[in-house]
C-alpha cells in the first residue's frame, strides 16, 4: 500500500441522515424499531469491511430544530435506545466495531461504564461509545433534577466539563478490575484476588463514584471512546479524554486548524504518545452516475430542505474517493460517512466507494484484527491501577 | 385429566454461595457464551423466561470486598438485549433498581428491549436503598428504608405513564402522503409527584407488549402490598410447601382489594434441585453440593451476617458463639454490606436463640448448622420424583411455578431440561411448546389495552 490506509465508519440514524430519507423508494420507514432492520444495516457495513458503525441517539424525541422540540409529523419520530440496539446486533456480526451514542450528562456514569463494558463482552472486543451532552432545557425536564444555565457559553463549559468527568469515571471503572483479578483459587476458597480490584474514588462537582465496577475489565481493556466536536470545548474533550474525534471541517485548511486544537489539548493532557484519531464527518448521496446523485439530493431537499452540520457530498463514489484522498492530507486518519438515505447510500459506500479506495490502496481488503482497538491501531492499554499496586 | 399448569424460569447463577465455581465444569460468569448457553437450554425446555439479579456495588464484609463467591456481572438490560439475538421465544427478565435510576431511562431501556425481543421483556423492580450502594451514583444514598416503596411505587407508575404515552398506532410511515406520525402529541407526558417532576415527550414508541412484565421481590408487608397492586409475578424465597402456601394465600388474598384476580399475579419461588438415578444417589449429590456451597469460611461469614459482628476467630467446626448478635437500626451500616438478604433475619436475637437450640439438640458445628439453614435444595430425587413433587407444590397452591437456580454456570440447567421437563410435559403439567410469542402469552396474562390510560 502506498500510504497509511484510511479508516472508515458510518453513522446510522433512522432512515438515513436526510430528513426526507424515509420517503425514498428503498427506505423501510415502518421497520425502524425492529432488530432486523438494524441487523441488515450492520451486516452491510461489515460486508464493506468498515471499521465501525455509530448508532445515533438522543435523550428526547427527534426534532428538526436543534435548540427546541417540535411537533412535526412529516419526519421520522421515535427511536430505540442505541446501547440496547448495539448489544442486540453485536452477536450477529464478527468484525465491525459498534459505537452507540450515549448521553453522559444527566445519566449515571456507573451505568454507562457497565453498559459499554457489557457491549464489549457481547461483541468480543468490538465495543465503544460516542459520548454526547444533552444541552437543552427540555432534555433536562425529562429527568427533572437540574436546571440548565441560560448563558450558552457557561452552559457548554459546564456540560463538557461534566462529560469529561463522566469519561474519566467510565474509564477508571473499566480499569478497576485488573485483567487477572479472577483467580478461582480453590485452595484458599477465593474467587477473586481483592488486591487486584480497586476503588476509583472519583469526586467532582456533579457526582462522586466509589467503585469498583460490578463488571470485570472488558475484553479491550478500554473500549473505544469517541465524540463529535464542533467547537473549542468538545475539541478539548476529544484531546483530553477520547480515542476518536468526529469533526466537521469546511475544507482541508479548516481540518488542519481543528486537528491543531485537538492536538494541543492532547499535549496539555500529557497524551502526546497516544493515538487520537480525528475523522471528518461527511453526509453522502452517492450514485455511479454523478448527476443522478445530485438530482437525488435536489429531490430530497425539495421534499424537506436540510442543512447538515457536516459537509454534504453528492456525486459518484470515485469522486468521493478523490475528495477523501485530498482531505486526508490535512492529517485526518479517517472519515465517518453519514449515508443520506438508508440502505441506498450505505450500499453505495460498501459496494462503490470501498472497492474504489481498495483499488487505490487506501483501504483494507480484509479485516486484519479481531477487536475494534486492533482495527484502529490502538494497543490494548495497561491497567492504570496495575502498576500502582493495591488500592487498599 | 388436566393438570394445573406450572411456569418455569431459569435464574442465571448469581453472586452468592449457591453458585459453585470451583468445579471443573464451572464456566465463565461474564462471557456472553455462558448467557447464550443457559438461554438456549431454557428455550429448548420451553421455559417462560430467564432471569438476572442485580447488585450495583460489590459486596463487602468486615470492611473488605467479599471474595468467597462469584464476583462480577454484566449490565442486565444490555446482556439481555444480546440474549434476544440468540433466542426467539424465551422471556428475558432484568432486575433493575428503582432507586439508582431515573424513570425516563428505565422506560427507554425496557421499551427498547421489548421491541428488540419481539415482546419478551420483563422488569424485576427492586427497592435497594442503602447508602453503601449509593456511593456509586449521582443520587447517593438518601432513601430511608421506609421510603423505598414510596419511591418504588411512584417510579413504577411514572415508567408506566411514559410507556403508555404511545398507544402503538401512531406510526403510519406513509411515503406518498408524507405523513410519518399520525399524532403530533405522541409520547407527551407530564408527571408531578413528590419523587418526580418531569415532562416532555417520550422517545420510544410502544413495544409489542406495551409494558414489560413486572416482577417484584419484596417480602415485607409493604412489599407484598406493592406486588399485589402492580406486579405480574413475585419472585420469593419461601421454598417449603407450608411457607409457600402461607405466602401464596397471603399475597393472593390481597389482590381483590386492588381490583385484580388471582391469575393476574404469579407466585414463583426460587428453587434449587439435585437429581440422581435413585433417591439415595440424589441425596448424596445434594449433600455434596451443599458441602461445596458452605465451606468453613463461608459458614463463618454467614454467621457474621446474622450476628453482625466479626467472628473470624471462631472455628467453623466448633460450636456457635456465646455472644449475642449486635442489633442495629435498619438504616445503620452492618458488618456485611451490599446484600439484599442481610435484612432477611428481621429478628436476629430470635434467630440466634433458635439456631443455638437446634445446634444443641443435634450436636451441630457452625458449618453443619449453616449448611442446614442456608442452602438445602428445594427438590432432591429422581427426575420422576422431582417432577411429581413440583406438581404437588403447584396443585396445593404453594406456587404457580418456579424460578430454578442452578448451581453451575452455564450448564447447570441442562440436566433438568433433559430429564425433568420431558416428564412434566408428558404428565401435562408443563407446555410441550410455546403457544404464543410474547412473555405475557407464556405467563397467561391478558394483553394490555393499548388505550388504557388515554
Ligand atoms: C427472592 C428475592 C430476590 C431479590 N433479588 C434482588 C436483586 O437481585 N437485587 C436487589 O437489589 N434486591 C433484590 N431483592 C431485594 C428486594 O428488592 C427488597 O429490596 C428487599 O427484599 C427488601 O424489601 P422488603 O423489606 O419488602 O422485603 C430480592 C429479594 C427477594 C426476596
Amino acid at each position: 500500500m502506498p500510504d497509511t490506509p484510511l479508516h472508515l465508519g458510518v453513522l446510522l440514524d433512522g432512515a438515513g441522515r436526510h430528513p426526507a430519507a424515509w420517503r425514498e423508494p428503498g427506505a423501510r420507514p415502518a421497520e425502524l424499531l425492529t432488530a432486523g432492520y438494524w441487523a441488515d444495516l450492520v451486516a452491510e457495513a461489515e460486508h464493506g469491511l468498515l471499521d465501525l458503525v455509530t448508532i445515533d441517539d438522543s435523550l428526547g424525541l427527534q426534532s428538526a430544530d436543534p435548540f427546541a422540540p417540535d411537533d412535526r409529523t412529516d419526519q421520522v419520530r421515535g427511536r430505540l435506545d442505541a446501547s440496547m440496539l448495539a448489544a442486540r446486533i453485536a452477536p450477529l456480526t464478527a468484525h465491525v466495531g459498534i459505537l452507540p451514542t450515549v448521553v453522559v450528562t444527566h445519566t449515571e456514569p456507573f451505568h454507562v461504564s457497565t453498559t459499554i463494558a457489557t457491549l464489549d463482552y457481547v461483541s468480543s472486543g468490538r465495543g465503544g461509545v460516542q459520548v454526547r451532552v444533552a444541552a437543552r432545557p427540555d432534555d433536562a425536564a425529562l429527568f427533572g433534577r437540574r436546571t440548565i444555565p441560560t448563558d450558552r457559553d457557561a452552559l457548554l463549559r459546564e456540560l463538557f466539563g461534566e462529560a469529561g468527568d463522566a469519561v474519566e469515571v467510565i474509564r477508571r471503572l473499566w480499569d478497576s478490575w485488573e485483567d487477572d483479578a479472577i483467580i478461582r483459587d480453590a485452595a484458599t476458597g477465593r474467587f477473586i484476588d481483592r488486591e487486584r480490584l480497586h476503588y476509583i474514588d472519583f469526586e467532582g462537582p456533579h457526582f462522586s463514584v466509589r467503585g469498583p465496577s460490578i463488571t470485570p475489565r472488558p475484553p479491550q481493556g478500554q473500549p473505544v471512546v469517541a465524540a463529535l466536536a464542533h467547537r473549542a470545548e468538545p475539541f478539548a474533550l476529544v484531546g483530553t479524554s477520547c480515542d476518536l474525534g468526529f469533526v466537521t471541517p469546511r475544507d482541508a485548511a479548516d481540518a488542519h486548524a481543528v486537528i491543531g486544537s485537538i492536538r494541543e489539548a492532547q499535549a496539555a493532557a500529557g497524551r502526546e504518545g497516544e493515538t487520537v484519531h480525528v475523522w471528518a464527518d461527511l453526509t453522502v448521496v452517492l450514485d455511479d452516475d454523478p448527476s443522478a446523485a445530485r438530482d437525488r439530493l435536489a429531490r430530497l431537499d425539495a421534499t424537506d430542505p436540510y442543512t447538515d452540520d457536516a459537509g454534504v457530498f453528492a456525486g459518484a463514489p470515485a469522486e468521493l474517493a478523490d475528495l477523501l484522498d485530498h482531505l486526508r492530507t490535512a492529517g485526518l486518519s479517517g472519515f465517518r460517512l453519514r449515508p443520506a438515505v438508508l440502505p441506498d447510500d450505505l450500499r453505495q459506500i460498501t459496494r462503490g466507494l470501498v472497492p474504489e479506495l481498495q483499488r487505490r490502496g487506501l483501504f483494507r481488503t480484509g479485516y486484519e484484527a479481531s477487536t475494534l482497538r486492533g482495527l484502529l491501531g490502538l494497543p490494548r492499554p495497561a491497567d492504570r491501577y496495575a502498576t500502582a499496586g493495591s488500592a487498599r | 385429566m388436566s393438570r394445573r399448569q406450572m411456569h418455569l424460569a431459569a435464574h442465571f447463577p448469581g453472586v452468592n454461595n449457591t453458585t459453585v465455581w470451583s468445579e471443573p465444569e464451572s464456566g465463565s460468569q461474564i462471557e456472553f457464551s455462558s448467557f447464550a448457553h443457559m438461554a438456549r437450554t431454557a428455550e429448548r425446555a420451553k421455559f417462560d423466561f430467564m432471569f438476572l439479579a442485580e447488585g450495583l456495588r460489590l459486596r463487602e464484609q468486615n470492611g473488605a470486598i467479599y471474595d468467597l463467591d462469584v464476583v462480577g456481572r454484566p449490565d442486565n438490560a444490555t446482556i439481555l438485549a444480546a440474549v434476544a439475538a440468540v433466542t426467539e421465544k424465551l422471556g428475558i427478565a432484568a432486575t433493575v433498581s428503582s432507586t439508582f435510576n431515573e424513570p425516563y431511562e428505565v422506560a427507554r431501556r425496557f421499551a427498547t428491549l421489548d421491541h428488540l425481543s419481539g415482546g419478551r421483556a420483563a422488569w424485576n423492580v427492586v427497592t435497594s436503598w442503602d447508602t453503601f450502594t449509593g456511593e456509586n451514583f449521582r443520587r447517593g444514598g438518601y432513601l430511608a428504608q421506609g421510603d423505598r416503596y414510596l419511591r418504588a411505587k411512584q417510579f413504577l407508575d411514572t415508567v408506566m405513564t411514559l410507556l403508555d404515552s404511545w398507544h402503538g398506532d401512531e406510526i403510519v410511515a406513509d411515503k406518498a402522503g408524507g405523513e410519518y406520525l399520525r399524532n403530533p402529541d405522541a409520547g407527551r407526558f407530564d408527571v408531578h409527584v413528590d419523587q418526580f417532576d418531569i415532562r416532555g415527550r417520550f422517545s420510544v414508541p410502544r413495544g409489542p407488549q406495551g409494558r414489560p412484565v413486572v416482577l417484584q421481590a419484596g417480602d415485607s408487608d409493604e412489599g407484598r402490598e406493592f406486588a399485589a397492586s402492580t406486579a405480574d409475578a413475585i419472585f420469593t424465597r419461601h421454598g417449603s410447601l407450608e411457607a409457600g402456601q402461607a405466602f401464596y394465600a397471603d399475597v393472593k388474598r390481597r389482590l381483590a382489594a386492588h381490583g385484580r384476580t388471582e391469575d393476574q399475579l404469579k407466585i414463583l419461588p426460587a428453587t434449587t434441585f439435585a437429581l440422581g438415578d435413585t433417591q439415595a444417589e440424589a441425596e448424596e449429590r445434594g449433600h455434596e453440593i451443599r458441602r461445596q456451597q458452605v465451606s468453613g469460611q463461608t459458614a463463618l461469614r454467614f454467621l457474621e451476617q446474622v450476628w453482625n459482628r466479626d467472628l473470624s476467630n471462631l472455628d467453623p467446626d466448633g460450636p456457635l458463639p456465646d455472644v449475642d448478635p449486635l442489633v442495629v437500626d435498619a438504616d445503620a451500616p452492618r458488618v456485611s454490606q451490599g446484600r439484599a438478604a442481610d435484612r432477611m433475619y428481621r429478628d436476629p436475637l430470635a434467630t440466634a436463640r433458635e439456631w443455638r437450640e437446634r445446634a444443641a439438640v443435634n450436636n451441630l458445628s457452625i458449618r453443619d448448622l449453616m449448611t442446614e439453614v442456608t442452602s438445602r435444595q428445594s427438590f432432591v430425587g429422581t427426575p420422576q420424583a422431582v417432577a411429581e413433587e413440583m406438581e404437588r407444590f403447584v396443585e396445593q397452591r404453594a406456587s404457580d411455578g418456579f424460578i430454578l437456580v442452578p448451581h453451575i454456570t452455564p450448564t447447570g440447567l441442562d440436566e433438568f431440561a433433559d430429564k425433568v421437563v420431558p416428564i412434566l410435559q408428558e404428565r401435562g403439567s408443563f407446555r410441550a411448546d410455546y403457544t404464543g410469542t410474547t412473555l405475557r402469552d407464556h405467563l397467561g396474562l391478558a394483553p394490555l389495552d393499548t388505550h388504557a390510560k388515554v
